[in-house]
């Protein structure tokens, strides 16, 4: 059974006690009476299964507000991951995002059967594509016109490198798009769905766009990674695919990593064996049509 | 009393064999809440289930051992550079708590994951102590005056350094427990007993004042996430050194010396009641010299048995909470006599509702 199966009730009265469902490989428990929640549930998530009491969860989360003034007065919203609150309490708009940012946490810090680096991973014709990025050089804003196009989504945030096969596991979720990216997306593809766009956070003005269904429905299938590309959003460049060296790309990749080091050599291996195995690159653009054409090109 | 399943693994781990998914599921969450997941995790391991157990628990106990390895790590060299930035000093460095099971290899040691290094020396060797730790780049980063004169002046240790390059914790102590204690130790009892670990100049207490320190600081302590732990340590370290003869004639008498029979009295009582700790008949005879009156026994057992357990929303009763507000606040009332006592904690207050509290 999906989200969607569920009305809106049933889906707020099953936030307030836990609702349970699945993504890509991990198991999540959302406790929430916060509407803001709700919606975002609704609109980004009605695909994912929803899970019986019986079965494992991952991680257990709940968003709440800190205490009862923090109801009425600068109403506010807390993360709390079964109990232990790791960040200070946000405006309540921004509760959807809030989920977002502390599930990343979650899986960032207690999933060491990855390699974790901060990268967008997209597939094509059974070509992965990772694509990592320091932020505001446009990796979100690529990752999701090629998933406008027909890519599937592994990843927006995130790519998930096993240790023990390493293949990359899908964990797919809504693509968060800063500033203008909104608004250059919602115009590029009518496909795109977004939820609630907030502004003031402390990234600026967020959006989320929603996975594709087709991406939800085979986040168990994991893919090889064929190209290592770090992007460039610069306006006005002219779009560019430069080869990069294999040591050069292991030692900027391990930087976007979130546990390189707490792996220690077995990070160091899983990084080298990737890097080995596929094409690196450092991409510039500006035209998204472009970076599609030629990325859908080279996938073909 | 219901055990929660977490202290049940601890006491049995073959009943980890029989455990369905939705028991896993508890366990996992209680002993990620008691800090003590990667424990959990070496201690399966060493008794040979941890092969055994489902891939979805598992990968959780795997992924914390590779963080706990990982903290081992940074662990070892952050002690390395403290003996190097204390090189120069005529005095023995000696490691507390975390850092000394894990120099000492201690078994509680592993997994274990914490965040400041506890070091002890001699009173009159804290200024060059912190003089020598400056220059190698541990600094004070409080400059509130009040805080300043409460530790230097009441205090057992200075306030926390932190180095400026890793950002670590470092606490140096010059006794375990507030000079405003009613019982408060002869330190220079503790330092002459303390044990070289190798050539190098790090030392650590000996068997018996090392269980005495946990039990001292986990019985004065006035807050309990870190509780459940804590007391596992305690169950840990008797157990190992159980094999070792005269352990407890040792430990009983070092107890009278240091004037914790008290604190040693509830880690043996708390041990055997929520871990089922073997204590030896003699042993358990001579701490009961040092038992509360049966009023008050009855009263820190409502108190100890809930707040000890681990801080997790299945094992909070309605009592949990309050049982913690009365022990933070039995707490501060061992460290201070009342007119020192009441302008601390009022002070602490209008800081905690000014928003202007640090910690």
């Amino acid at each position: 059974m999906n989200i969607s199966s569920l009305t809106v009730e049933q889906l707020k009265k099953k936030l307030s006690k836990g609702l349970s469902f699945q993504i890509g490989n991990f198991n999540i428990c959302l406790t929430s009476s916060i509407p803001n929640v709700c919606i975002h549930i609704k609109h980004l998530y009605s695909e994912y299964e929803v899970l019986s009491d019986d079965v494992y969860i991952d991680f257990y989360i709940e968003l709440c507000s800190p205490t009862l003034i923090r109801c009425y007065i600068r109403p506010q919203v807390v993360f709390s991951f079964d109990g232990y609150i790791a960040f200070k309490p946000l405006p309540l708009a921004q509760a959807g995002a809030m989920f977002e940012w502390g599930l990343n946490w979650c899986i960032a810090n207690h999933s060491n059967q990855y390699l974790i680096i901060h990268a967008a991973v997209v597939e094509l014709n059974g070509c992965a594509f990772v694509f990592p990025g320091a932020p505001g050089n446009g990796k979100s804003t690529l990752c999701a016109a090629l998933v406008c196009n027909g890519w599937r989504l592994l990843s927006d945030e995130m790519t998930l490198v096993s240790i023990e096969d390493g293949l990359i596991y899908p964990v797919p979720r809504p693509t968060s798009l800063k500033n203008q990216s909104i608004n250059i997306i919602k115009n590029y593809s009518k496909n795109a769905v977004f939820g609630e766009v907030v502004k003031d956070t402390a990234k600026g003005t967020i959006g989320h766009m929603r996975a594709p269904d087709n991406s939800v429905r085979c986040a168990h299938k994991p893919a090889q990674a064929t190209k290592l590309i770090f992007p460039k959003y610069t306006q006005g460049a002219a779009t560019e695919l430069t080869a990069l060296s294999k040591g050069k790309t292991v030692l900027r990749a391990a930087e976007q990593c979130f546990n390189y080091s707490a792996l220690g050599s077995q990070g160091f291996e899983t990084l080298c064996s990737l890097v080995g195995d596929v094409g690196c690159f450092e991409f510039s653009y500006s035209s998204l049509d472009e970076a599609v054409a030629l990325f859908s090109g080279i996938a073909h | 009393m219901i055990k929660p399943i977490l202290a049940q693994v601890f006491i049995n781990p073959a009943i980890s064999l029989n455990l369905s998914l939705v028991h896993w599921d508890l366990l996992i969450r209680q002993a990620r809440r008691a800090n003590i997941l990667a424990k959990l995790a070496f201690f399966l391991e060493k008794n040979s289930f941890l092969k055994s157990v489902p891939d979805q628990p598992k990968k959780h106990l795997l992924s914390a051992q590779v963080h706990a390895n990982r903290f081992a790590l940074s662990l070892e060299w952050e002690i390395e550079c403290i003996s190097q930035a204390l090189i120069d000093q005529p005095i023995k460095l000696i490691l507390l708590k975390g850092a000394a099971y894990h120099a000492a290899e201690n078994i509680t040691a592993d997994g274990r994951v914490f965040s400041d290094v506890d070091v002890l020396v001699p009173e009159e060797y804290l200024v060059a102590v912190e003089r020598a730790l400056g220059k190698a780049g541990w600094m004070n980063l409080s400059f509130d005056p009040y805080e300043q004169q409460y530790y230097r002046k009441w205090m057992h240790e200075i306030p926390p350094l932190t180095n400026l390059k890793r950002q670590t914790s470092l606490d140096v102590h010059h006794n375990i427990l507030p000079k405003t204690c009613e019982f408060y130790p002869d330190s220079s009892l503790l330092r002459d007993n303390a044990v070289q670990l190798n050539k190098k100049n790090i030392w650590v207490l000996s068997r018996e004042d090392r269980v005495i320190h946990s039990a001292t600081h986990l019985f004065h302590e006035g807050e309990f996430g870190n509780g459940f732990r804590d007391l596992s340590d305690l169950d840990s370290l008797l157990k190992e050194f159980s094999e070792y003869q005269d352990f407890w004639k040792h430990l009983v008498q070092r107890s009278v010396a240091l004037q914790q029979q008290i604190s040693l009295y509830y880690a043996l009582r708390y041990c055997s009641l929520i871990f089922e700790t073997q204590i030896p008949g003699d042993a358990q005879r001579e701490v009961e010299q040092g038992v509360p009156n049966p009023l008050k026994q009855t009263i820190m057992d409502f108190l100890f048995l809930r707040a000890l357990m681990p801080d997790h929303s299945s094992c909070n009763g309605r009592w949990t909470g309050m049982a913690r507000w009365l022990l933070y606040i039995r707490s501060h009332w061992l460290r201070m006599p009342l007119h020192l006592l009441v302008p601390h904690l009022l002070r602490k207050s209008w800081m905690r509702l000014s928003g202007k509290e640090v910690h």
